[in-house]
């Protein structure tokens, strides 16, 4: 085997390639080549390094320098100055919001430095399509471990006593889930994967699936030996090509090496895994919704009980964990229950991913042990909001979450404590808001998004989501009446206790907790006819305060409907009736002239 | 690669494969093996030095050192210039260095520990 003096990683995750990871890493390859270093430095790739707004990323070894928004251009000079001769090009390195300093290695960057490793430990360290590079770090090892040092009720022990839960949003203990499905009778049984991750905004099982397939494949492997199954589906959007992709490849290479298929490992256990493709329908990450469409069937959840445990796919005895659980697994069987147990909070165990976007800094993925709290999360780890703008309120769990205001900045993110403050921890969507956001506007983003995605089965989220959206609307619009507040909070209690499946109960959420913590928003909207952040279009104009302009005339020529008039040096005005409300003048005028009002 | 069909197998797949790695992890810990690479290190033939080294490193099977290059400290008339460093001892800078040189302390120096004292840098 080649000894190569250095590693070149060029993130190959959705963000940098969408950013131009592709050609960054050709322009690697032939300029390594062109200096005759071919021998010595490997170009590798890799999956997500969690910084996705500054991609394409790109990570030299053994330096562990970080090289953040790397343009071809920018190559030639890596590759003579540090590959060459050893000098960092200091100008590439990645450089702390605040005290601009910029840091020789990854590890030291507040980023990463904060952050514990479990579900993405192979993000951005191995190429995901060379399974060698997953089995050096220690890949299969924990499935050889199940297999030959462990009964089956030992692993779902293990999985017991490690608190883990699932990590898709319900929350429920992975090993009780595991129990069930073992102590169900039929001789034939499934092991699913859920990858149908939908939630605005969420990426981190996509991140898994790209950046270590094959921990997902192991982890169901022992899943499936925990059981007693000899088949598996991975439910994966159509949407996720590179993710299908990688999935694919890993699962070709586990079948060339025999860790898939008959007497694995020399053993009795025999297991295969298969693909399905899901179209892009939020419901069907419900879990019966999901059985449904691998089945073939329409993606309508069903009532449950009976629960998938005893009647899932085909009728037959499934669990069905998520991407994320997933990846928790072979680390849980290598080093114990203990060692898991022991990182997290009381209640919540291990770590937890979050797809961190909005008015944030440092947008990407991160994660946490559970129990750190939302600041630390927000402030320390994600560099807080930008432009010196107010915070205002995050919002977690995505559609089935809620928003939570800055009086619990202070909260730990745990399961319960999530559901408590009118939230939930979801597949680990967060978004930030500044003080620019209306929540009312943010309650209709949401609730639209439901209210679109609701599969109609049941009346409660059909009818009752699309009349709640109605009202929001109405308020919106500046037609709120007296009383709607009210009315939304008796649907949306209406719609909770009634519908269907997790997507109807949860709708309400974003609704609740926006009424919960921003009441007084809604009856500025409602009573006033105001709305406090400005972003309600019906319900701002604006103006120009004549002491501060200057008559500079740069608003006048950005206005795409010429409705700002005025002489130059003179302030100017803004015709109300031709103003279409667009901001391009707020965002233009350098005196703060113009106001939302 | 052939099918696994034990866990030996599985070992010592492992244990080939983890030279694919190895240069991304645990790096505080491994023994630098630095080389001079600026303009005078190069003029000298610092990169037959290097390359000397990599494939006595290879020929050995030592694939848990970190092969880099630095620019000129200043020693120029002494180029190429080769730095060892090892967790817990102190540098040891090599003067001079012909690729043969070079293969002597990769043996001596980071296979052996011993030190190659007629090639250190001299007092100056």
């Amino acid at each position: 085997m080649e000894i190569y003096r250095a590693h070149v990683l060029v993130c190959k995750g959705t963000g940098c390639v969408a950013s131009g990871s592709e050609p960054i890493m050709e322009a690697f390859e032939k300029e390594i080549e062109k200096k005759g270093l071919s021998k010595e430095v490997k170009v590798v790739q890799t999956g997500c390094l969690g910084l996705c707004e500054l991609g394409p990323n790109v990570l030299i070894y053994p330096e562990g320098s970080y090289y953040c928004t790397v343009k071809a251009e920018d190559v030639p000079e890596i590759v003579e100055e540090h590959l060459l001769k050893g000098r960092i090009v200091e100008r590439l390195l990645y450089k702390e919001r605040d005290t601009k300093e910029r840091y020789r290695s990854l590890m030291d960057i507040d980023f990463y430095k904060r952050q514990k490793r479990i579900a993405l430990r192979h993000c951005g360290l191995i190429n995901p399509e060379i399974i060698e590079e997953y089995i050096a770090n220690d890949g299969y090892r924990a499935l050889a471990k199940a297999l030959t040092e462990m009964t089956p009720q030992q692993v779902i022990d293990e999985v017991k006593q490690s608190g883990l839960r699932g990590r898709g949003g319900g929350g429920f203990s992975t090993g009780t889930k595991w129990q069930f499905a073992a102590n169900a009778q039929g001789d034939i049984k499934y092991v699913v994967c859920n990858a149908d991750e939908g939630d605005p905004g969420a990426f981190m099982d996509r991140s898994i699936l790209e950046g270590d397939p094959h921990t997902v494949l192991e982890a169901m492997e022992i899943a499936g030996y925990a059981i007693g199954a000899s088949e598996g589906y991975i439910y994966v959007r159509a949407e996720y090509p590179i993710a299908v992709k990688r999935l694919e490849i890993a699962i070709e290479q586990a079948r060339n090496h025999g860790l898939l298929g008959k007497n694995i490992l020399g053993t009795d256990f025999s297991f295969d895994i298969f693909i399905r493709l899901g179209s892009g329908a939020f419901v069907c990450g419900e879990e019966t919704a999901l059985l449904a469409s691998v089945e073939g069937r329409r993606g309508e959840p069903r009532p449950r009980p009976p629960f998938p445990a005893n009647k899932g796919l085909w009728d037959k005895p499934t669990i069905i964990n998520n991407v994320e659980t997933y990846a928790n697994v072979p680390e849980i069987i290598l080093k114990g229950a203990e060692w898991f147990s022991s990182i997290g909070s009381e209640k919540s165990k291990g770590t937890k991913v979050f797809a961190v976007g909005g008015k944030i800094n440092h947008t990407g993925l991160i994660e946490i042990p559970m129990g750190t709290t939302l600041k630390e999360v927000i402030y320390d780890i994600c560099g807080g909001i930008p432009n010196n703008k107010k915070f205002k309120a995050v919002q977690t769990g995505g559609p089935s979450g809620g928003c939570l205001p800055a009086s619990l900045l202070d909260m730990p993110i745990e399961y319960d404590t999530l559901i408590q403050a009118g939230s939930m921890m979801g597949s680990g969507g967060m978004i930030v808001m500044d003080e620019d956001n209306c929540m009312v506007d943010i309650a209709k983003f949401f609730l639209t998004f439901t209210q679109e995605e609701s599969c109609g089965k049941c009346p409660p989220c059909r009818i009752g989501t699309k009349r709640m959206l109605e009202i929001l609307e109405r308020i919106s619009n500046g037609e709120g009446k007296e009383g709607d507040i009210e009315l939304l909070e008796n649907l949306a209690n209406s719609i909770k206790a009634s519908a269907l499946c997790g997507l109807g109960q949860t709708a309400p959420n974003p609704v609740l907790s926006t009424i919960r913590y921003f009441r007084d928003e809604y009856e500025a909207h409602i009573k006033d006819k105001k709305c406090p952040a400005g972003a309600c279009k019906a319900l701002v104009h604006y103006e120009i305060i004549a002491d501060k302009c200057k008559g500079c005339g740069m608003c006048l020529k950005v206005c795409p409907t010429q409705a700002i008039s005025g002489e130059r040096r003179q302030p100017h005005k803004i015709d109300a009736e031709k103003c279409i409300k667009c901001n391009s003048c707020f965002d233009r005028c350098p005196f703060g002239a113009i106001v939302k009002i | 690669m052939s099918v696994i069909k034990s866990i030996e197998d599985l070992e010592k797949i492992r244990e080939q494969a983890k030279d694919m790695i190895n240069l991304r992890v645990d790096n505080e810990t491994k023994t630098r093996v630095v080389v001079g690479m600026g303009t005078c290190g190069i003029a000298a033939g610092a990169r037959a030095v290097m390359l000397a080294i990599l494939d006595e490193l290879k020929k050995r099977n030592v694939n848990d050192v970190i092969v880099t290059e630095t620019g000129c400290i200043g020693l120029c008339q002494y180029e190429p210039l080769v730095d060892v460093i090892q967790p817990d001892h102190p540098k040891v800078t090599y003067v001079n260095m012909t690729p043969e040189k070079a293969r002597e302390v990769v043996v001596k120096h980071i296979i052996n520990k011993q030190v190659v004292d007629e090639y250190v840098v001299p007092n100056i």
